[in-house]
């Protein structure tokens, strides 16, 4: 069934009421707020027809200057492609559509935000609305595929189509939970949907019983209605052709392999940029090192000399407490902070020298946050190289993000004074409430201000390439500011090129190192193995035909002369991994394939969410000892 | 086994069946490798949430045939974004009884018993009858108490090393959000996880004077709430985070404790995440670490591959990075190594040993069972076998323990170690002084 629902808050003037015709209407709920009506309307279209679409388009084009949420309660690709064609009107005449998921009706809402909320609090609601916007196509619904999917539906993917062209056979009920004796016989593809649905009726669940490779030879455009393509069990042959029309098409692709004990998971996709991409550790931007007027101005308020009373004494919080001391330090030091390890403890002892008693848990803490004001001042390495990317030089086709990155590298020479814009938050430490909240403000409007100057900026670049200058919204910007030290650009090799020449310097490396050994080792193999099987028809060991010994010998000339051919002449691989290849004949073994599954949903939800940071190069899973390793070749 | 069997097991039979040259120096492969995997290893899995169900599709699609799953939780909808064997009419049902019905409606073969039940409630001997316990918990208290019981088998011999047949080798994993640990623990050979206690950060806990008096942020708001208010309010009412009215109290009395000082950011998710400390939890990295969890099972029993030594970290977040870490074992370790030892005097009654246990500085353990052998010599519950075994009490312990020099015996209480308080067994060596002429001799190591 298609049904899009549409629902949300439609502000508007309260004069303007009139122009609301001929557009039914269902509203819930109209109460006055200030001077404006608010609305809360439920407009919902059950399989649309082109004129309801019209209505759709209509209702985004005649309201200039409005503003409409969307959501769905069903989404398809082909939604989303509306949706798209929806904001695109809606962007030319002004009016703004913010795709973040609001809150649907009450008594739906509820047990959804519950089902995902251990997610929510990792991705949010907009991760998840990308989730859920999102349609899937996996190739192969062997174990490793379906376990893929598992997760995805889970977690509420907006739908998946299966093609797998293969009927379940016995083998299968052994590695693969998502068949069973009743399915011998019939469509894997049809089987493992069908198991997948009950997982999640959310999530719209399609199946092709077709072999991959029907697609892959005949109909490349096929794979341009998903937003990405999970490839599963795939010969290198299969995977450089599918490469080429997923680059062509820009729809995204992950590709899965279990082999026994090994196994790969590589992305590619010609670039991914994220925002947000939430790392473990990073130093708070609290500036202590470069502090701005206002933030001295506010240091300068408070006596750290006056003991008296004791109580106040131990509430100035550490921002405070670093931001004087270093004042002092440089009046006495030519201007600079403390560089040398001598200077660092002499800072630390200037500090504790400051203290009044021994339980001031608050110079405790500032002592161990002093290493924040010997931190460089200015960008680090990365975002320089992201500022320098022939990226950043912008033009009408350039996305979003670099845009944004554009007006960074102009703000960081200007109003920033070398520094990203300000991310606004401070740290919880010691403090009286009353100046914690102060210097929170502070920090707040700092960032606030960063901010209208980075809008401006956006704007004025958006102009002057010729897109539209409001076309990036506020939000995207803030959030865009926030993160402006931990932007992330990813790029992946296209396959054929690493294939055809991989990077000699970096293999060369894997084959020295110890720790890359077996990684290195396993990926040679897992790409002989598949050169073997173009020759022989099989996978070296596959089947206990008694050609064990023949097997193992010819896949190791097949390593040794892929090998040199990638201009590793003269290495080895580890001997007894010639055996173990050919022991593994191909087996896709279910742990193994949970994990290669479980790694590949993982890398899916970073690439859809553009949240956290999606792996680079090729992941070799080695499941003997698992020191597993990412190769960039 | 009849042909069915053996192409079921098609894949598998590659590691299980063929000779390999990266494997544990015991593996002998074949088919009767294979079916004594099926027919005679038993395994317990701990927790049947993200980490067990997945354990249990794991192990069942492995080969095993005889498991077992104990889990005391009842399903709720927020269990559903990733542990896959329960559906939206499930919730108010047993984990255990749903998980084991699933996994044996959808894998032929396989028995699965489940238990539905608190871990404390069940008989140490219980957890002898398997031969791998698999974990898939989420609180560190629980992988303590299962880590006690198993490491309680341990025997040693008199050179101090480990008797092999007494090795429970346990499994376990860990998840948070896009992080996870998997590791595999074979007691008196890697560290216990006792030896590694220190791998768990200690919880964040705010200072009360900072709820009291001056909260900075929407946490502090929720907290004092949750640990000052509710208590000035509701006098000898105690706080249930499972009743959502309770919660919304909490709530509006966060709201308004933040209004007052001008703080945002308090939200009704938020209260949940901090009164509840729960830890976010997504399908893909229980999936990850439960398989590797269970590949490491497989690997123990067959021996078809080398295994994990002994630590996997895993942080999926940042890119993809995982590492193997050799963690040593720490030697004089209370809970794995060879037990402390307690010199006694033959006089000395159960009774009064039970009331040394409480003061004895390495063990703080109060109202104690105490095991010797496969006998019970005393009970705290249940009632009838308390009231059978208070008989013992007055009696010497050296009687009871059928009048040896030195023997090892078992006890489990609750332990005020670390000042806090929990459920606890070791096992200790108990030497009498006197006996059979034995001077006061290697009792240097005595605690």
């Amino acid at each position: 069934m298609r049904s899009l629902s549409i629902h949300g808050k439609i502000t508007e003037p309260a004069k303007s009421k009139n122009q609301r015709t001929g557009i039914k209407w269902k509203d819930n709920l109209t109460k006055q707020e200030n001077s404006r009506t608010v609305r809360d309307s439920h407009y919902l279209i059950e399989q649309p027809s082109d004129s309801e679409w019209n209505i759709c388009k209509h209702l985004a084009g005649i309201r200039k200057g409005f503003s409409l949420s969307l959501s769905f309660s069903r989404n398809t690709h082909l939604f989303s492609l509306c949706c798209d064609s929806l904001l695109s009107l809606a962007d030319a005449n002004h009016c703004k559509i913010p795709m973040e998921r609001l809150e649907q009706e009450p008594t739906m809402a509820e047990p959804k935000k519950t089902k995902y909320d251990r997610q929510l609090r990792i991705w949010g609601e907009l991760g998840q609305a990308a989730l859920e916007t999102a349609s899937i196509c996996l190739l192969n619904c062997g174990p490793t595929g379906s376990e893929a999917l598992k997760n995805l539906v889970l977690g509420g993917i907006g739908s998946i189509t299966i093609v797998d062209g293969s009927k379940v056979e016995i083998g299968d009920l052994g590695n693969n939970f998502m068949v069973d004796e009743k399915s011998v016989g019939q469509s894997k593809a049809k089987c493992v949907c069908g198991f997948l649905q009950e997982l999640n009726d959310a999530v719209k669940a399609n199946f092709i019983e077709e072999n991959p490779d029907t697609f892959i030879l005949n109909d490349p455009f096929f794979f341009s209605q998903f937003t990405l393509v999970v490839a599963t069990q795939l010969v290198e042959d299969s995977m450089v052709k599918l490469d080429r029309i997923c680059r062509e098409a820009n729809v995204m692709l992950v590709f899965a392999r279990s082999y026994g004990l090994t196994g790969f998971v590589r992305i590619s996709v010609k670039e991914h940029t994220a925002i947000e991409s939430k790392p473990d550790h990073f130093l708070d931007d609290i500036r202590l090192n470069n502090p701005w007027p206002e933030l001295k101005s506010f240091v300068e308020t408070i006596d750290l000399n006056v003991a008296e009373p004791p109580a106040a004494h131990k509430h100035i919080p550490y921002i405070v407490i670093l931001i004087k001391v270093a004042e002092e330090w440089a009046q006495t030091h030519n201007s600079n902070l403390p560089t040398t390890r001598e200077e660092k403890n002499e800072f630390k002892a200037l500090v504790k020298s400051k203290m009044v008693s021994m339980d001031e848990d608050n110079y405790r803490e500032a002592i161990e946050a002093s290493f924040k004001v010997f931190a460089p001042r200015g960008i680090s390495q990365y975002t320089q190289d992201i500022i320098n990317d022939s990226c950043a030089d912008v033009g009408p086709n350039s996305s979003e993000f670099w845009i944004m990155v554009a007006a960074l590298k102009e703000f960081i020479s200007n109003e920033g004074g070398g520094e990203v814009p300000l991310e606004g938050a401070i740290p919880d430490m010691t403090s009286s409430t009353e100046h914690y909240i102060n210097l929170q403000k502070i920090y707040h409007s700092k960032a606030e201000a960063d901010f209208v100057a980075m809008e401006q900026r956006v704007k004025n670049i958006l102009a002057k390439v010729g897109q539209d200058p409001s076309s990036i919204s506020k939000s995207t910007i803030k959030s865009f500011c926030k993160n402006a030290r931990k932007l992330k650009v990813c790029r992946y090799r296209m396959i054929e090129d690493e294939f055809r020449s991989p990077s000699v310097a970096a293999l060369h490396k894997c084959l020295d190192d110890e720790e890359y050994r077996i990684a290195i080792g396993f990926y040679i193999l897992l790409r002989a193995a598949d050169r073997f099987s173009a020759t022989y028809k099989k996978f070296p060991g596959q089947f206990d035909d008694g050609l064990m010994d023949h097997d193992v010998a010819q896949l190791k000339t097949t390593a040794l002369n892929l090998l040199s051919e990638m201009g590793c002449d003269g290495y080895l691989l580890q001997e007894e991994l010639y055996n173990e290849m050919c022991r593994f004949g191909a087996a896709e073994v279910h742990v193994v394939a949970a994990f290669i599954g479980g790694i590949t949903s993982q890398e899916v939800i970073k690439l859809l969410t553009k949240q956290f940071v999606p792996m680079q190069g090729t992941y070799i899973f080695n499941g003997i000892d698992h020191k597993s390793q990412c190769l960039t070749l | 086994m009849d042909a069915v069997d053996v192409s079921k097991s098609r894949d598998l039979d590659k590691l299980l069946l063929r000779h390999g040259n990266l494997v544990d120096p015991g593996f002998s492969p074949g088919p009767d490798l294979r079916d004594d995997i099926r027919e005679y290893v038993k395994i317990l899995v701990v927790g049947a949430g993200g980490l067990g169900c997945e354990l249990l599709k794991d192990l069942a699609l492995s080969g095993f045939r005889n498991l077992d799953v104990i889990d005391m939780d009842r399903i709720e909808v927020t269990n559903l974004n990733r542990q896959f064997l329960f559906r939206l009419e499930d919730v108010g049902k047993p984990k255990a009884e749903v998980a084991a019905k699933r996994v044996m409606e959808r894998v032929s073969g396989v028995e699965i018993v489940p238990h539905f039940s608190r871990i404390e409630d069940k008989e140490i001997e219980f957890y002898n009858d398997f031969n791998i316990i698999a974990l898939g918990l989420d609180s560190i208290e629980a992988r303590k108490y299962i880590n006690g019981v198993a490491c309680g088998f341990l025997e040693y011999n008199d050179d101090d090393t480990p008797k092999s047949q007494t090795i429970k080798p346990m499994v376990d994993g860990g998840t948070e959000g896009f992080k996870g640990h998997a590791r595999v623990i074979m007691p008196g050979v890697t560290p216990c996880f006792e030896c590694t206690i220190w791998l768990f950060p200690p919880q964040v806990k705010f200072p009360l004077c900072t709820l009291a008096e001056t909260p900075r942020n929407a946490a502090h708001c929720i907290e004092y709430a949750h640990l000052i208010k509710w208590d000035e309010v509701h006098k000898g009412k105690s706080f249930d985070p499972d009743v959502p009215e309770h919660m919304q109290w909490v709530y509006d009395e966060a709201i308004r404790r933040a209004e007052l000082f001008g703080i945002p950011g308090v939200t009704y998710s938020l209260t949940q995440g901090v009164v509840k400390n729960i830890i976010p939890a997504i399908a893909s990295t229980n999936a990850i670490i439960s398989s590797a969890c269970a590949l490491e099972t497989l690997k123990i029993v067959s021996g078809c591959s080398k295994t994990l030594t002994n630590y996997l970290a895993y942080n999926g977040g940042e890119g993809l990075y995982t590492k193997v870490t050799d963690f040593p074992r720490v030697n004089d370790c209370l809970v794995c190594g060879p037990g402390i030892l307690i010199e006694l005097d033959t006089s000395v009654t159960l009774s009064k040993f039970i009331e040394m246990l409480e003061e004895h500085p390495k063990l703080l353990l109060s109202k104690a069972s105490v095991i010797h052998g496969n006998g019970n010599l005393y009970m705290q519950a249940p009632p009838v076998l308390e009231e059978m075994l208070r008989g013992n009490l007055s009696k010497p312990l050296y009687d009871l323990m059928g009048r040896v020099q030195k023997d090892t015996i078992h006890v489990s209480g609750t332990s005020l170690l670390n000042e806090q308080k929990q459920s606890f067994s070791t096992k200790l060596r108990v030497l009498f002084k006197g006996a059979d002429g034995v001077a006061d001799m290697d009792t240097a190591i005595g605690a």
